[in-house]
């Protein structure tokens, strides 16, 4: 349970960052707050030769507010997001999905880009980023891309980064005026997810986002249904996202947390819709 | 920009408890191990080393900390605090220290330090804290022991204790 070795380079500018990435590709790792990448490394699932510490690199420790979205920089740290004042105005689903995510002991260090890099299939702040249509800022030494959170999420774990890639940061779209609800089962507060849904509800119909089912996180769109028909549409999407029995749940118990949670949060998101 | 090599240990200099400290580490080192194996304070416990369990939890700049998931590297000039710089002076208990041995908060002591940092750091920022509020503090710490009860009771008493002696000084001093 100890990491195996590696050279470890604290940059203090994004192109050093850039420049080791470029260098050593898949034989590097970069390390925000570490508390997704660190449990990785100690039980040695990741064995990177050089490990890029990005903490210390100001320009990204930032949460720009732009109006129409927030930009959520690589050096952010959760607790800091949760604490801009802002948070629940601008983005009121982040505000109700972050105090789940990890335990105040580890929000404390981990990042919300370090977090959608991970991309654990569980996980709170990729599920609100495909809710929220966001949008994943990468970088290389090459080129900067821009891709949408559904495109950058492929599969348990894995993403769309290429080796040369960081995450500069990640972009939230704030839309007004929009009803939102967030709910998850977990065997111990700030545990892994079993099921954790996001709701939207917007003038047209009903979005719904799960994470813990699936071996990502998966949406459905619907209209504004009511009564038996959303139960039918709700019970369509339980079996859609092929759950799993494991060690935590059976994946009869997730598909019926899909139903009865995703049922609560819908009616939630379509209280606070104005 | 500095590049620290995997087969060589490198100096790492950080407060800990107020105090200047100094010692070598592989870049791979866990702050959990620095603080216990290169300066020898072994209040910090070390559970699952993968943050899950809580024990190893230290304040770091003042915010709760894992210092499993931690790199000693990472603290370079850091703020660090463990269990050790919690007692005023040798042989006095903190408040909050005292209330867990009033209330039997701790049975085997391995959750003990890792809670007791997490607490120390939440009283600090939150004086008046709420029942709701500490468990939820605790629930990133595991505790076979105790059945966590004690503990929440240990909480409350002390964080109405010290609220009580910061009102007391305050009349003291005007
Ligand atoms: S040893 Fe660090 S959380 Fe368990
Ligand atoms: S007192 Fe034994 S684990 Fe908490």
């Amino acid at each position: 349970m100890k990491p195996a070795p590696f050279d470890y380079v604290q940059a203090e500018t994004l192109d050093e960052a850039l420049a080791v990435l470029a260098a050593e590709g898949s034989d590097a790792r970069v390390i925000a707050g570490g508390q997704s990448l660190m449990p990785m490394l100690n039980m040695r699932l990741a064995r990177p030769k050089v490990l890029i510490d990005v903490m210390r690199i100001g320009s990204l420790a930032r949460v720009d507010d732009g109006g129409d979205r927030v930009v959520v920089g690589a050096g952010v740290r959760q607790a800091a997001l949760l604490a801009w004042p802002r948070l629940a105005a601008k983005l009121p689903l982040i505000a109700l999905a972050l105090p789940w995510t990890g335990h105040a002991q580890t929000r404390s260090r981990g990042t919300i880009c370090g977090s959608v890099a991970h991309a654990d299939p569980s996980a709170e702040m990729p599920l609100c980023l495909i809710a929220l249509d966001g949008e994943v800022h990468l970088r290389s030494a090459r080129r900067r891309r821009v891709l949408p959170a559904g495109d950058y999420i492929t599969g348990m774990m894995s993403t769309a980064r290429d080796d040369d890639e960081l995450i500069e940061a990640v972009a939230f779209r704030v839309r007004p005026g929009r009803g939102c609800g967030f709910r998850e089962v977990a065997r111990r507060h700030g545990d892994f997810a079993i099921a954790a849904c996001a709701a939207i509800a917007h003038a047209d119909g009903i979005r719904l986002a799960v994470a813990g089912v699936a071996d990502r996180p998966e949406l459905r769109d619907w209209p504004d249904l009511e009564g038996d028909a959303l139960d039918d549409a709700l019970n369509a999407f339980a079996y859609d996202l092929d759950a799993r029995d494991d060690i935590h749940a059976t994946a009869r118990y997730r598909r019926d947390l899909v139903r009865q949670i995703g049922r609560d949060v819908i009616d939630e998101a379509r209280r606070c819709r104005v | 920009m500095p590049r620290l090599s995997a087969a060589q240990r490198h100096p790492v200099r950080f407060r800990l408890n107020g105090e200047a400290v100094e010692g070598i580490a592989e870049p791979r080192m866990l702050l959990a191990d620095f603080i216990r194996h290169e300066l020898g304070r072994t209040g910090t416990h070390v559970g699952c080393e993968h943050g899950v369990c809580g024990a190893c939890t230290v304040s770091i700049d003042g915010t709760m900390a894992r210092s499993c998931l931690t790199l000693a590297a990472q603290v370079e000039g850091c703020e660090v605090r463990t269990v050790e710089g919690l007692a005023p002076e040798p042989g006095r208990l903190s408040v909050l220290q005292a209330a867990f041995r009033r209330h039997h908060a701790l049975q085997c002591g391995f959750c003990t330090a890792g809670i007791l940092m997490s607490l120390d750091v939440y009283l600090r920022a939150h004086p008046a804290p709420t029942e709701p509020e500490i468990r939820e503090v605790l629930s990133g710490h595991l505790c076979r022991c105790t059945g966590y009860a004690p503990i929440v009771r240990a909480a409350m008493d002390a964080a109405a204790e010290l609220s009580l002696s910061t009102r007391q000084e305050d009349v003291r001093y005007v």
